[in-house]
């Protein structure tokens, strides 16, 4: 096990500076830090694929369908403000 | 010229079909968002209604200026919280709450009980369609504002920029609840698919 340098990250702070690096709001300078951090510890590479892979995992769920009678009756809503509409004019 | 305006000019003209595809896309993911801020399914579907029928009214003043899936989620978030909030909403962002249980690290900071492969393991389970459904409970199950965020940015891919507007958030509460929020459900799925292996 390498020798910790007082300015190198733990995992235990990697861990939470994982979003702002994927938000890109990590200063340069922090950024070389968590890059250095990453290229020499594999469990946290890791980590910040999981992160990764969540994103995507939640980005594929898609929606409830929206059943035909729920869908209709949101329409007529639109009939009847439409028909409104068209009463004042 | 604005993608929406089309679709809005359809809508003043009476056509139909543009609302219909309006309320397939945006219903649910409404309903979904709604249900955060208020006690039943049942108020959830009337804060939607209330908030078609008042993007309706509003349809002349929609500027452009955001998409208007922005400014429906705006409306809905604004009706949805003067409906009543259905927990204390003031507090959370200021808790402390680690991405990782502390006691998987050892005294150095370093990993003790590393993070386990998961991924090839939830593809796989994702393309056989049986992660899509845990998932959506799992977010449901979030705390109020870590869900709200998590929904509208991961799941329906809006940009933090707009998610900000929607929730009336800063962007730096809005990253600390997202990065929240992502890391339970990094937990979650560590946990799911650990046991399957």
């Amino acid at each position: 096990m390498k020798l910790l340098r007082r300015r190198d990250l733990v995992c235990q702070q990697a861990v939470e500076l994982v979003t702002d690096y994927l938000e890109d709001k990590l200063s340069p300078r922090a950024r070389r830090r968590f890059e250095a951090h990453l290229a020499g510890c594999p469990h946290c590479t890791e980590y910040l694929a999981q992160m990764r892979e969540t994103i995507r995992l939640a980005g594929r769920v898609e929606p409830e369908d929206l059943t035909p009678q729920a869908r209709d009756e949101i329409v007529d809503l639109y009939r009847r403000w439409r028909s409104g509409q068209s009463g004042q004019e | 010229m604005h993608p929406d305006f089309e679709l809005i000019s359809r809508l003043r003209s009476g056509d139909e079909r543009a609302f219909t595809v309006l309320v397939e896309r945006y219903h649910e993911p409404m309903l979904a968002l709604a249900a955060s801020f208020v006690p039943n399914r049942a108020v959830a579907e009337e804060v939607v209604q209330d908030t078609w029928l008042a993007a309706l009214r509003g349809l002349d003043a929609f500027e452009g200026r955001s998409t208007l899936k922005t400014w429906l989620f705006r409306i809905l978030v604004n009706r949805a919280r003067s409906t009543g909030s259905k927990e204390q909403r003031s507090i959370p962002v200021a808790d402390p709450e680690p991405a990782v249980d502390p006691s998987r690290f050892g005294g150095d900071g370093g990993w003790a009980d590393p993070p386990e492969h998961w991924i090839e393991a939830a593809e796989r389970r994702m393309e056989a369609g049986k992660l899509a459904g845990q998932v959506r409970v799992w977010i449901d199950d979030l705390p109020a504002r870590q869900r709200e965020v998590v929904l509208l940015r991961d799941v329906e891919g809006m940009s933090s920029e707009d998610v900000c507007a929607v929730l009336a958030l800063t962007e730096g509460n809005q990253r600390v609840l997202l990065h929240r929020g992502r890391s339970r459900l990094r937990q979650l799925l560590e946990n799911e698919l650990r046991e399957v292996r």
